[in-house]
């Protein structure tokens, strides 16, 4: 289990293994026992600022305030909308909450049952009754496009270090890319494109921990975009 | 319990039919991770047991009236699948899964941490694919390496174990003809660690001597086990393991935009 390399950051760490006995102070994915940090969760253990913390491997998403989600509306009412998040816990739109001026019972006519959106989370409660909000810029219906749901643990990867992943699919796939914090990442553009990009996502799911990851991804966008340029033209 | 003692089912030299000591495990083998359509699940042998665990959720709890608002509850269900055993079981719920797949539900609700989940379910399928005894330690052992496998927030693994007493005599792990034969049956489950029983049936009689030795074998033997669902768990990630590239912090990531 002691993985001996030069990262002891990057350690996996099991349900009720020892994290710290009283220097450190517990962060996510954590409890204490007697004084000691135990870790809660299957995960990484990182050490940031006097804090231990499990990064998880997999788990379902947990909504928490502030994060961008990309939702489907499930159900509606005469003034809310029921938005699905991919988590255990279904979070209501209200008509307060979206950029237009809707007439109460008018809900249908700006989003259906099945639509997709990108929204916000507004507020988490103790008993974990969520509220997003499409109050904010660049928070929108999503129209048309396609939907691919990963583990929402690997959309840091996704993403990359300032956002250098994603926009190196979105540069070389010439796709537009959402990607949201539960999960879920939207696409739009040529269908040959769009496979390529969640063909490339995948295969970011699935090495999730190899090394020099953005370069094999790069790799293999080249070696698509390169044949189908030559395939057409 | 058939009590028949003119079977011998521990020879002169103290060797059982199965050619194992008296203190000796069966061959276990574990692995997490084996099923792709459920959120965690882990696979166990002890020596002819074969069983499979699922584990789905936290999700939203149906039907709606069992959900708590203060916590997630623990959902499980054992069954054993028709072939599991000699004769024929026929399939469903019976007395004997729905007391097993109680306690199992039971000990895991103590070590995972339901808190954080109010109003969901984490719903867990237990299923005996060959049964020769020791079924609900072998499920409780699975269950516990799927619940982790799965992402949920626990206090520890569970291990467990069954230990019995044969022809006048405590010993380690029954397998099928000393759990029929036998006096004794002593199914139990803690966390190594603190030393918390989650599980502890009876069936048979001990005295106070020895059920001492029957839970000192026990606690023994599940110290071995942990050490087998640990390992399983992080072999499922060793390949995987020692990035170093780079990755916002779960927190930090934002959304990029197209």
């Amino acid at each position: 289990m002691n993985r001996e390399n030069e990262h002891p950051s990057r350690e996996i760490v099991i349900p009720g293994d020892l994290l710290d006995s009283g220097k450190l102070k517990a962060g996510s994915g954590t409890y204490v026992q007697d004084g000691k940090v135990y870790a809660a969760l299957l995960g990484i253990k990182s050490v940031k600022s006097n804090f231990v913390n499990v990064i998880p491997l997999g788990g379902r998403y947990i909504p928490s305030p502030g994060d961008t989600v990309i939702g489907k509306v499930i159900d509606i009412g005469p003034s809310n909308w029921l938005i699905d998040i991919n988590s255990p816990y279904p979070a209501p739109l209200h008509v307060n909450e979206v950029p237009w001026r809707v007439d109460f019972g008018d809900t249908a006519r700006f989003m259906n049952v099945g639509d997709t959106l990108l929204a916000k989370i507004l507020m988490v409660d103790e008993t974990m009754r969520v509220q997003v909000t499409m109050k904010e810029q660049g928070l929108r219906k999503l129209q048309g496009g396609q939907v691919m749901e990963i583990s929402y643990s690997k959309v840091p990867r996704v993403i990359g270090k300032g956002g250098s992943m994603v926009q190196l699919i979105k540069g070389m796939t010439n796709t537009r890319i959402f990607v949201g914090q539960n999960g879920r990442i939207w696409f739009d553009g040529e269908i040959e494109s769009i496979l390529f990009a969640i063909r490339a996502i995948k295969m970011i799911e699935e090495n999730a921990q190899m090394l020099h990851l953005t370069e094999r991804v790069k790799e293999y966008l080249e070696s698509v975009t390169k044949q189908e340029g030559a395939s057409s033209g | 319990m058939g009590g028949n003692s003119n079977v011998k089912l521990i020879d002169d030299n103290g060797i059982r039919m199965d050619g194992r000591k008296a203190d000796e495990l069966r061959q276990i083998k574990i692995e997490a991770g084996v099923l792709k359509r459920a959120d965690g699940s882990a696979y166990v042998e002890f020596g002819k047991n074969k069983v499979l665990a699922a584990v789905y959720g936290p999700r939203e709890c149906h039907p709606r009236h069992m959900q708590d608002p203060s916590k997630a509850i623990v959902q499980c269900k054992y069954n054993m699948i028709s072939f599991s055993v000699e004769d024929r079981k026929r399939p469903g719920p019976d007395r004997r899964s729905v007391e097993i797949s109680k306690i199992i539900s039971e000990a895991l609700e103590y070590v995972v941490f339901t808190e954080n989940f109010p109003r969901t379910s984490i719903d867990v399928y237990i299923e005996v694919l060959q049964a020769n005894a020791g079924t609900r330690c072998a499920g409780l052992t699975a269950a516990s390496v799927a619940l982790a496998d799965a992402g949920i927030p626990m206090k520890d693994l569970v291990p467990s174990v069954a230990v019995g007493k044969v022809n006048d005599q405590v010993v380690l792990d029954l397998q099928k003809e000393e759990d029929n034969f036998g006096q004794a049956d002593l199914p139990m489950a803690m966390i190594p660690r603190t030393g918390e029983v989650l599980l502890l049936q009876m069936d048979g009689h001990l005295t106070r001597a020895e059920f001492d030795l029957a839970v000192e074998l026990g606690t023994g033997a599940m110290h071995k086990i942990y050490a087998l669902q640990r390992d399983a768990l992080a072999r499922r990630y060793a390949v995987e393991g020692g990035s170093e590239e780079s990755e916002d912090e779960p927190q930090t990531a934002q959304r990029t935009e197209g």
